[in-house]
């Protein structure tokens, strides 16, 4: 066994009974599991939601994109800053309306804001869809990082299936506090990793980030302004992913439902305004996927850089050490994105759309059995179909934004309406599955996922204000 | 609508305004501060200033809006 793989397993061992060992008080029943009983304080709230955003995609897939499209991907830098001052509007109000009626998930609020079973099951299935390739992407990334960082000992596939047993067994027992409690880890770990790298690597090859830069420039002279290395991924494209990301950030179910778990709605606000602070390692990300284009060129993945480059650069035991990181930072993400599907598949499929008079008690059994299901259909798609689920997380994102109008109107607007709210998800989709499925993403340079949120937008719009409005409704 | 909320909302155009609709405008690298790119230094600027601006959002909202009982 060598150094790297010792490092790598004692990490993800020590997380993994951290997240089991956090449970070990609480009396779990669904608020508890699912939400930690609304009693998380600003800290572990900062660490949840930055848990929840740093996943391996950011990790390998930011210094992915700076090696091999340049520019585009600043966007990874600039949507979290939107996202946050977008939830420090719409997060509170979300909070309070959760407090008052019991929310958990974001189909709760759909079923309590236009008092329709129906609309709640069409959402939580769609987020579902939505959830399952994000999860596989993780366990995928996981796999991935283990295999470079122990130097090919560890085949990727027994990698990814220890990790799934480790994460199903602390969510399984704890809930989203372990996932919180093995974020502060994953944290730290990641933050140091990060900036030990991107300041390291440039320092080490060129003396320093501004000379990597002149290197850069003088050698691909438009690479660092759009659209980059990518023709396709001009300015207006860089625009409307903004506009995708940004807005549709907070309508991911696992994140949407972790704000409930805020003891407060002051305290989501204050979080809202630290959070952008946690988008400044993203720069360091991006010097190395730069630094690692100069000093590595021609990598036929550029989403393999980081790692690449910390193999050339670093002694064995710092490998470990990444790859210990990077493994963490998989299995955070994965336990609250399994978490929320399997809420969504026990209460708001099954429960809501078959079995209403289902008691809590049983419900929260069968959520604890879905994640087991979950996890399941995760790693056989990760193991079985590695590439083939691309488009479905293209999808994913694309997808979620189609709940912002529902939210933000439901809030804000007394006059939406649930057929208007109908419409417009269905339509969103539509005109979403017709451009990408007809592989014409971008369209007019533009998102695909964008296109279809502006439709839906206005379908939801024109929609309720010929319908009647909603009847459920929050006081 | 409150005048503490309407103050906060013009604020929060500005990450919005800056980050998303002026990026047609600074999509160039020259010149260069820092040793960072001119793009990539507008960018990080804003993104670093988003918490200040959300922090003063925060402090008008308290100062103008009365304070809410469910707020604890």
């Amino acid at each position: 066994m060598n150094t790297a793989l010792i490092i790598i397993f004692a990490v993800v061992i020590f997380s993994s009974f951290l997240g089991i060992y956090a449970g070990r008080r609480v009396k779990m029943n669904l608020e508890n599991w699912t939400v930690g009983g609304r009693q998380f304080g600003i800290i572990i709230i900062w660490l949840l939601m930055a848990g929840e955003i740093y996943t391996t995609f950011t990790f390998l897939g930011a210094s992915g994109w700076a090696y091999s499209k340049g520019a585009p991907t600043f966007y990874i830098l600039i949507y979290g800053a939107l996202a946050y001052t977008l939830s420090f509007f719409i997060l509170p109000a979300l909070w309070k309306v959760g407090k008052r009626y019991s929310l958990l998930t974001q189909p709760d609020f759909f079923i309590k804001r236009y008092d329709s079973r129906l609309l709640g099951v069409f959402v939580a299935i769609i987020g579902v869809f939505c959830i399952i390739p994000y999860l596989q992407l993780q366990l995928k990334g996981l796999g991935l990082i283990v295999e470079v960082a122990s130097n090919g000992a560890v085949n990727p596939n027994v990698a990814i299936g220890i990790s799934f047993i480790l994460t199903c067994m602390f969510v399984y027992t704890s809930g989203i506090k372990g996932a919180a409690w093995v974020a502060i880890i994953k944290d730290v770990l990641m933050i140091l990793a990060v900036f030990i790298v991107g300041i390291g690597v440039p320092y080490i090859y060129f003396g320093g980030f501004g000379k990597m830069f002149r290197t850069l420039i003088e050698q691909k002279p438009n690479f660092l302004v759009f659209p980059g290395a990518e023709s396709s991924m001009g300015v207006l494209w860089v625009m409307s992913t903004l506009i995708l990301t940004g807005l549709g950030f907070y309508m991911w179910p696992h994140v949407f439902g972790s704000a409930f778990s805020a003891k407060s709605a002051k305290i989501i606000k204050r979080n809202a305004i630290i959070m952008p602070f946690y988008q400044i390692p993203v720069l360091f990300v991006f010097m190395v996927g730069f630094t690692a284009l100069l000093v590595i060129p021609g990598l036929k993945d550029g989403d393999m850089s980081f790692l690449a480059l910390v193999h050339k650069t670093y002694p064995p035991w710092f490998m470990g050490f990444v790859g210990a990181a990077g493994a963490v930072t998989a299995m955070v993400p994965s336990a609250i994105l399994v978490l929320f599907a399997s809420t969504l598949l026990a209460k708001n499929v099954y429960q809501d759309g078959f079995n209403p008079q289902m008691s809590e008690e049983k419900v929260m059994t069968l959520s604890r059995f879905m994640v087991l299901v979950v996890m399941t259909f995760a790693l056989i798609f990760a193991i079985f179909f590695p590439n083939e689920l691309v488009p479905l997380l293209i999808f994913g994102y694309d997808g979620v934004i189609q709940f912002f109008p529902g939210v933000v109107l439901g809030l804000f607007w007394k006059r939406v309406s649930k057929a208007g709210v109908f419409c417009g998800i269905i339509a969103g989709v539509s005109v979403l599955l017709i451009l990408i499925l007809g592989k014409k993403d971008p369209f007019l340079g533009m998102n695909a996922g964008f296109i279809g949120f502006v439709v839906n937008a206005l379908i939801t719009f024109l929609v309720s204000l010929k319908t009647k409005p909603a009847t459920g409704g929050f006081k | 609508m409150q005048k503490g909320t309407k103050y906060a909302l013009i604020l929060g155009a500005i990450p919005f305004i800056t980050l998303v609709f002026a990026l047609p405008l600074v999509n160039r690298i020259e010149p260069i501060i820092l040793g960072l790119p001119f793009l990539l230094f507008w960018i990080l600027s804003w993104v670093i200033l988003t918490p200040l601006i959300l922090f003063i959002a925060y402090l008008l909202e308290k100062k103008f809006n009365p304070p809410e009982e469910e707020d604890e």
